[in-house]
């Protein structure tokens, strides 16, 4: 078995390079007050790094697999030893979950390669894959082998991402994690699914995303709203923005299965904002846990008199959260939803209204947490931000505002990639259909 | 004529001849205070022959009228095997002294099983397989009672022994419905026969009757109720040493068997192995979840890592034989590892085996931790650890040959196992802090083998350190 250490980026994969590139660097300035272990604390988050790199270039389907498996190790470490106190249950949790979706994909890379003679990733977006239907156990398979496959890497990229159903192990890392682990979490290992979807599903098995698509853009749409509604009723400010982003991540999957020039567009500018943004929120908790130790809502309330300079930067990154006209967030819905309305206008309504939704649990946080009279004895000596976490900030503050107001800083780099992806997807599909004509008037 | 022959057999002899006088002269002389120079001296005449097979041989030879082949086949499993016996030999020697366990028959006897398991994988004939196999396996019961002064370490003994001869039982059966069925106890007039077309009921049942042999062998389910009691009863070393080379040597005589004898009715063990392959994996990752103790955990875990090595023997091709010979390599490298951290294991010099006792481990010995660390993940199949190496191997050769539906088993199952494995670094890094600690291990043998072995699993990604090749050699020879 030939496998080779190959990499390589193309107009998608080098955002989310310069993403993690970029975030990274906050991440350590973040884990300032980290004092445990703080030798091993550097090294299991550059390892990550390596590691979530090596993700986006590589371009041996092994290599692949080595790079986005090896990556659980260390983030188990990272919830497992410096994580809140039930660290353990949601390190496990964590692992076998994403473990189990993987392996799948696992038996799937070795069917590709036995198909295709290659592990080369370029050459086999080229390779054509049975798309014949069959029966399996009495169950008609309709289009056939890629089909099959594109489910096997589904469950991957599905509990990665995460897709409602299969989201749980979010909150429960998220809430778990250290900060810097939930940034890591939030602002880039969840993009390796939506990656993942771009990269393998829709090139490699045109066929099988689009016998899958309407179920993946309903389940989609389910998540956004269902998530939502969840989020409203969270007590804990982590699990809330946890919920928030498997909803946002709703957008980016619906984005991604529209198959169209906007939708894939919005879907990659929605995960690089997001990044961003659901990084910036999760160290907004962090500021207050370091200063209270409670991600409780309710031991909160009238931060805004005494953090001005806090309970602005929670504004704005809320605000961009909920999709403010003006900040990165409000880009990628907006994409995303143009994209779905071409394809499925049922799914665009109900998405639409997760909008609605993302907006009143976002304020909501924000009015029980930072406004209101400053009533807890024990906030009275809060203080505000020091200048290392403002510096933290700033660059998160000016990528979102400046994504807002100039796209094309995005698009440009993404625009000819999507391109060639959307017309080969439906290229495929063309061809599959011709074949498929010939062999029923044969 | 005759000289040619020997000289073929000519490793085993010399082997054999150490043995004899090694007893000899211990018996007459010093007797136990010859135990450590024995000890390495036995070592050190197994690296010599492992070289002296690994550079020299050459070609297919065959001695006896076919009754004892020596191939690449042969030559692969051989070297794997003695390399293996002299790192469990070595690691054993300071743990077994110290226990009083050093008697000088310890080394002989080792000594001896490997001389049967060399035999074992040259089998060319009923005969020769029955001879090899019983030779190791009589040297391995009593090696496994060792311990006189304890029921734990007899009772191992007696129940190893007991069910051993019930399965030889099975296994001379079925070796005798072959001969009766086809004339010969030959391989090579076995798979003529099969060939043939004379394929008769009998000559399958044989064959069913020396495979639930050899899956005794092997330990895999159902003929594996030994596994756990003989591991956790007999002295650590030993346990290590069952985990180890007699592995290898079985899971060969399989594939040769099953291969040279039978390879003409592929089709019809195919589904027997892949159905042992399965319910291994599936009971090994679940019986060892709730084990406590260390050696009946890795009892288990042997059991699940056999199955995925049956995976790559129930494909039936030259890929499937050699995912199997890598994936037993690679199997073997990391059991050394983590036997050599289970033997430093110990509280005010009594070993210990709870796996409890490992709490905050990481904090004492942070080397020491990482290395166990890597060596889990590997037996767990976690990329970039070489164990995810092996199993892709199996799943591919299994997945090609038309088995998806086992590949598919088999990862969910490594699933399964990741949890118990996950269970030990829970410990050793996330668990409480514990009341007693481990006595800080002062032993460097033990140290540098479970260092060069995590070393191993993360740098043989490179290019599994040739063995690939070396197996595909191997394995293209056995099937033709």
């Amino acid at each position: 078995m030939r496998m080779q250490y190959k990499m390589g980026v193309d107009g998608i994969s080098v955002l989310f390079v310069m993403l993690t590139t970029f975030m990274m660097p906050l991440v350590i300035a973040a884990s300032w007050d980290v004092n445990t272990r703080v030798k091993e604390y550097m090294i299991a988050f550059l390892l990550l790094e390596t590691l979530m790199l090596g993700v986006f270039m590589a371009l041996d389907l092994v290599l692949f697999y080595v790079f986005f498996e090896a990556g659980l190790i260390p983030m188990f470490l990272i919830i497992g030893i410096w994580g809140g106190a039930n660290r353990i249950y949601a390190s496990f949790k964590f692992f076998l979950y994403t473990f189990l979706g993987s392996v799948l994909m696992l038996v799937a890379m070795v069917a590709m390669f036995v198909d295709a003679g290659t592990t080369d990733i370029p050459t086999l977006m080229s390779h054509t894959f049975g798309s014949e239907s069959f029966s399996l156990l009495g169950i008609q398979v309709v289009g056939g082998l890629q089909t099959l496959m594109f489910l096997a890497f589904f469950a991957s990229f599905a509990v990665k991402m995460p897709m409602w159903p299969v989201h749980t192990w979010l909150p429960d890392a998220h809430v778990q994690a250290p900060t810097a682990g939930s940034v890591v979490l939030a602002a880039i290992l969840l993009k390796m699914g939506g990656y993942g979807f771009l990269r393998f599903s829709l090139p490699m098995f045109p066929v099988g995303a689009d016998v899958m698509t309407p179920l993946i853009l309903w389940m989609s749409a389910i998540a956004i709203v269902y998530t939502s509604l969840v989020a409203l009723v969270q007590e804990d400010m982590k699990k809330l923005i946890a919920y928030s982003s498997v909803a946002h991540m709703g957008y980016v999957t619906m984005g991604i299965f529209a198959a169209n020039q906007q939708g894939i567009d919005g879907a990659i500018f929605q995960m690089i904002s997001h990044g961003f943004i659901s990084g910036a929120l999760f160290l907004c908790v962090g500021v207050i846990y370091d200063r209270m130790h409670t991600r409780e809502i309710d031991a909160y309330g009238g931060l805004v008199t005494r953090m001005p300079a806090y309970a602005l930067i929670f504004m704005f990154f809320t605000m961009a959260n909920v999709g403010l006209p003006g900040t990165s967030g409000f880009v990628g819905e907006f994409l995303t939803l143009i994209g779905v309305f071409q394809v499925n206008t049922w799914v665009a309504a109900v998405a639409t209204a997760g909008v609605i939704l993302s907006a009143a649990y976002a304020l909501w946080l924000y009015r029980r947490v930072v406004m209101g009279d400053l009533i807890k004895e024990s906030l009275r000596t809060i203080t505000d931000m020091t200048t290392r976490e403002r510096v933290i900030f700033a660059p998160l503050v000016v990528m979102t505002l400046l994504l807002g107001v100039y796209p094309a800083l995005v698009l440009d780099i993404i625009g000819p990639s999507v391109e060639a992806l959307v017309s080969n997807y439906e290229t495929a599909l063309a061809s599959a259909q011709d074949a498929l004509q010939t062999a029923a008037t044969n | 004529m005759i000289q040619a022959e020997l000289n073929i057999i000519m490793p085993e002899i010399i082997l054999s001849l150490f043995a004899i006088g090694a007893l000899l002269g211990a018996v007459y002389t010093s007797k136990d205070k010859m135990g450590p120079a024995l000890v390495w001296a036995t070592a050190g005449v197994f690296i010599a022959l492992a070289l002296w097979i690994g550079a020299n041989g050459a070609g297919t030879n065959e001695a006896f009228g076919g009754m004892f082949i020596d191939d690449a086949f042969s030559r692969f499993a051989k070297v794997a095997i003695l390399i293996s016996s002299a790192a469990v030999l070595v690691m054993s020697q300071e743990y077994m002294q110290r226990k009083g366990l050093l008697r000088f028959e310890y080394p002989v006897l080792v000594a001896l099983s490997v001389v049967g398991m060399m035999v074992m994988v040259s089998a060319g004939d009923l005969m020769t397989l029955y001879m090899g196999l019983e030779l190791q396996s009589l040297a391995l019961y009593v090696v496994a009672s060792l311990r006189r002064d304890s029921a734990r370490s007899t009772e191992a003994g007696l129940k190893y022994f007991v069910l051993g001869a019930l399965s030889s039982g099975l296994l001379l059966y079925g070796a005798s419905l072959t001969y009766g069925f086809a004339g010969t106890t030959l391989f090579s007039g076995i798979i003529q026969t099969a060939i043939e077309g004379h394929k008769s009921i009998g000559l399958l049942f044989g064959l069913v009757f020396i495979v639930a042999g050899l899956a005794f062998k092997v330990s895999a389910v159902p003929f594996h109720m030994w596994t756990p009691d003989v591991y956790e009863g007999s002295p650590t070393p030993v346990t290590a040493f069952f985990a180890t080379a007699p592995k290898i040597a079985a899971m060969a005589l399989f594939a040769r068997v099953l291969h040279d004898a039978f390879g003409g009715a592929v089709s019809d063990w195919s589904q027997t192995i892949a159905l042992l392959s399965v319910v291994s994996m599936f009971l090994g990752a679940f019986a060892a979840i709730g084990q406590t103790n260390i050696k009946r955990l890795m009892a288990f875990s042997s059991i699940a890592h056999m199955g995925y090595a049956l995976m790559g023997l129930a494909a039936g091709t030259v890929l499937g034989v050699q995912a199997m010979l890598v994936y037993m390599v690679i199997y073997v490298t990391m059991n050394i590892g983590t036997f050599a951290f289970i033997l430093s294991m110990e509280k005010d010099g009594q070993a210990i085996t709870d796996i409890g006792a490992l709490n905050q481990y990481a904090k004492r010995e942070p080397g020491k931790a990482l290395a166990m660390l890597i060596l889990l993940f590997s037996m767990a199949g976690v990329p970039p650890m070489v164990g995810f190496f092996g199993k892709l191997y199996v799943l591919r050769a299994a997945y090609d040959a038309g088995l998806a539906w086992l590949a598919v088993a088999g990862v969910i199952a490594s699933v399964i196992g990741a949890y118990y494995y996950l269970r030990i670094v829970f410990y050793m890094y996330f668990g409480e802090e514990p009341d007693e600690t481990l006595d800080k291990s002062k032993s460097p043998v033990l140290w540098g083998f479970l260092m060069a072995t995590a070393a191993v699993m993360v740098l043989g990604l490179v290019n599994l350190f040739g063995i690939e090749s070396a197996a595909a050699a191997a394995a293209a020879t056995l099937v033709n």
